[in-house]
């Protein structure tokens, strides 16, 4: 806006004047970084949103075969865990078993005994997690040899499981829908209130701004978990009231460095200007200043978000976030620090994705940033 | 200038009462109280407690009560650590509190504002990309696995430094915790000093300086970073008062003897004068800080001024 080159005769081709978000749009395009943060984020959105469609296991289903099992690409159980469950099954049916082939979701197996084995042994074979659907196929020696065959149950647990037994990848997945709903739409709530306070406070300045940055540092001061009980108490425990809590947290420092950035700007030329041009004081702040703060804007709102969606974590500890077997991200990693050096993998895959996130966010936020900064064209 | 502080000042008073009066009322509206145990006290254990703590008067008598006792600096015994009172708890805690605070602030802010100074000058290489990385992994990783972690690579795995506890107040107690503290907050400070740094840098002061011949290191340092400060001057503030008034889970991981596990120690116990106690401290160090703030505004930026 202070930009001399703008007075210079408009170019012919030029005729069709661009807003400045049209100019923005454009160069976001451009920037390559951002745009790979951009397909990667919506990556990780499918991942969780979509994802569970596709996976066989529900975030909630346990499994009490599979309690802490590491992370593999190889099918639960294997084979040497299939041996020892069907030599329990035997030992419970008070049967011997002679043979025992597994040939990829079915199996045989030959048992014998000195009298002959009722059929229905075959339902210990059921009983247990690991087979199903089995079935007497040949009878011999009066009944004393069976040959039974059957399916067998075998998992898939990429992502390994937690000490309850659920599947973590579909965990993952219920935890990125829940933290990247947090995340977004309470950094925005924050966003929102804290520019156009912030804003608002540092252009009117004097009164105005000594009374607005007073109840700023009443709410810095306020005991949050009470702030928290008191608004579950009224409300009742719902997930929007998490959205509102942390964002009515979270924008008392934006608010604090948007006003910075107003005081210096408000002495500037340009706001001068608009001054003079008779513009009112909420066109200025809108259309001047709120759009000259935008740079550390950005920058904090990369930085709001995965405190957001850690903070979400601190209230589900006090029992007022997402409860079980609902889960999200923070309360996923806050469990896997727990049990950090007997199974870090429950720390390690929360920690990918949410990496992963926080990592094309800030590419987003900087090509951002540099898109709309109205300095530079 | 001195006008502007006590005007400042002055307006603390009226700041502190508001905060104090809903505080006060926001504790008692959530439900619970300091006695109300897993297995229920005797009805006569709990009127005789309700007696001595004076929680069996109407509401607005307890108020009462509080403010006369709190403007005289009585701020009560603590419900949940007998036998002390709420002063003596914070006066033991808060040196420690400060003391590591302080190093962590210092830690965060030279650090955080030279990273992203040489990444603001070296924008989009890969030594720009590397501190960045460097700090959006700090701003992702939380304290309660930084902590564990380090413990367990310098003071269990390596046996360099102790894991936990004040010691005699030496460095090598200090380190440990400091970094903790002070990672999340480097890396915030680091992304708000290049992303202004790199505004600031485009200014047409600061090529007229470097048109002047002036060396490279003046133009930046003396400069360039004076504008570009504002935003991490701004969240000073709120910055310095959340890392002196200690952290839970610091010093919880590190058996740090401050202050900050009272906030969530307190709130949990339902402990209503101790919380009553924090949110005062926290009040009058986000008060203080801000003033200190404003009056650095106008120091960084003549354009900015107090009237």
């Amino acid at each position: 806006m202070t930009d001399l080159s703008s007075t210079s005769l408009p170019d012919e081709n030029m005729t069709t004047g661009r807003s400045l978000f049209q100019l923005a749009f454009i160069r976001f395009r451009r920037n390559t970084a951002a745009m790979a943060g951009c397909v990667m984020m919506l990556l990780i959105a499918l991942f969780s949103y979509i994802g569970p469609l596709f996976s066989p296991h529900a975030y909630d289903q346990v499994f009490s075969s599979y309690v802490t099992i590491p992370p593999s690409l190889e099918a639960r159980p294997d084979e040497s865990a299939l041996r020892g469950a069907i030599e329990g099954v035997a030992g419970r049916a008070k049967v011997k078993l002679d043979s025992f082939e597994v040939s990829g979701r079915s199996f045989t197996a030959t048992i014998s005994a000195d009298a002959p084995i009722d059929p229905r042994a075959t339902r210990y074979f059921d009983r247990a997690n690991e087979f199903r659907d089995t079935k007497v196929v040949t009878a011999e020696n009066e009944g004393r040899i069976l040959k039974v065959a059957g399916q067998l149950n075998r998992e898939y647990f990429p992502f390994g499981t937690d000490p309850n037994g659920r599947d973590l990848l579909a965990r993952v997945m219920l935890g990125g829908q829940i933290s990247i709903a947090v995340g977004v739409l309470a950094s925005l709530v924050s966003l929102g209130i804290g520019v156009v306070y912030g804003a608002t406070s540092g252009y009117l300045g004097g009164r105005v701004d000594n009374i607005m940055m007073r109840l700023v540092e009443i709410l810095y001061s306020l005991p949050f978990v009470f702030l928290v009980v008191v608004l579950v108490v009224f409300f009742g425990r719902s997930f929007i009231l998490i959205f509102l809590v942390i964002g009515a947290v979270e924008w008392l420092d934006m608010a604090r460095i948007v006003r910075g950035q107003t005081l210096a700007l408000k002495r500037r030329e340009f706001v001068g200007a608009a001054q003079a041009l008779g513009l009112s004081d909420w066109q200025i702040i809108r259309r001047h200043i709120i759009p000259n703060t935008i740079g550390p804007v950005i920058v904090f709102v990369t930085v709001v978000v995965p405190k957001v969606i850690l903070l979400e974590s601190f209230l589900s500890f006090l029992g007022l976030g997402v409860q079980a077997p609902l889960t999200s991200w923070g309360a996923l990693i806050s469990e896997g620090a727990n049990n950090i050096q007997s199974a870090p993998w429950l720390l390690i895959f929360p920690s990918i994705f949410f990496v992963a996130t926080l990592f094309s966010l800030n590419f987003i936020g900087d090509g951002l940033r540099d898109a709309l900064d109205p300095r530079d064209r | 200038m001195i006008a502007f502080v006590l005007r400042r000042l002055g307006s603390a008073v009226p700041t502190l009462f508001i905060v104090v009066t809903i505080s006060f009322f926001l504790m008692r509206f959530a439900p619970g109280g300091p006695f109300n145990l897993e297995r229920p006290l005797p009805p006569a254990t709990m009127e005789n407690l309700m007696r001595t703590y004076q929680l069996d008067q109407p509401l607005w008598r307890q108020y009462i009560t509080y403010l006369s006792n709190a403007v005289t600096g009585d701020f009560g015994p603590s419900y949940i650590y007998k036998d002390n009172t709420v002063a003596e708890l914070i006066g033991k805690g808060l040196p420690y509190s400060i003391e590591l605070g302080f190093y962590a602030l210092l830690l965060a802010l030279v650090g955080g504002v030279t990273m992203g100074t040489i990444a603001a000058l070296r924008q989009n290489s890969v030594l720009d990309f590397s501190i960045m990385s460097l700090a959006t992994v700090g701003t992702t990783i939380p304290n309660f696995v930084v902590g564990p972690v380090l413990t367990l690579i310098f003071a269990i795995m390596l046996s360099l430094l102790p894991a936990g506890g004040w010691g005699d107040g030496s460095l090598s107690f200090l380190i440990l915790p400091m970094i903790a503290l002070a990672l999340p907050q480097l890396a915030v400070f680091a992304r708000l000093t290049r992303g202004s740094m790199i505004e600031a840098l485009h200014a047409d002061h600061i090529r007229t300086a470097r048109a002047y011949g002036l060396p490279a290191r003046v133009v930046v340092v003396t400069h360039a970073m004076r504008g570009a400060m504002l935003p991490v001057v701004s969240y000073l503030a709120p910055c310095a008062a959340a890392l002196m008034t200690g952290s839970a889970v610091v010093e919880t991981i590190f058996t740090i003897p401050g202050v900050g596990r009272y906030f969530v120690l307190g709130a949990l116990n339902r402990d209503y004068t101790l919380v009553m106690g924090t949110v005062v401290l926290i009040a009058i160090f986000v008060i203080v800080f801000n003033l200190v703030v404003d009056i650095l505004y106008g120091l960084l930026d003549p354009r900015v001024r107090h009237d």
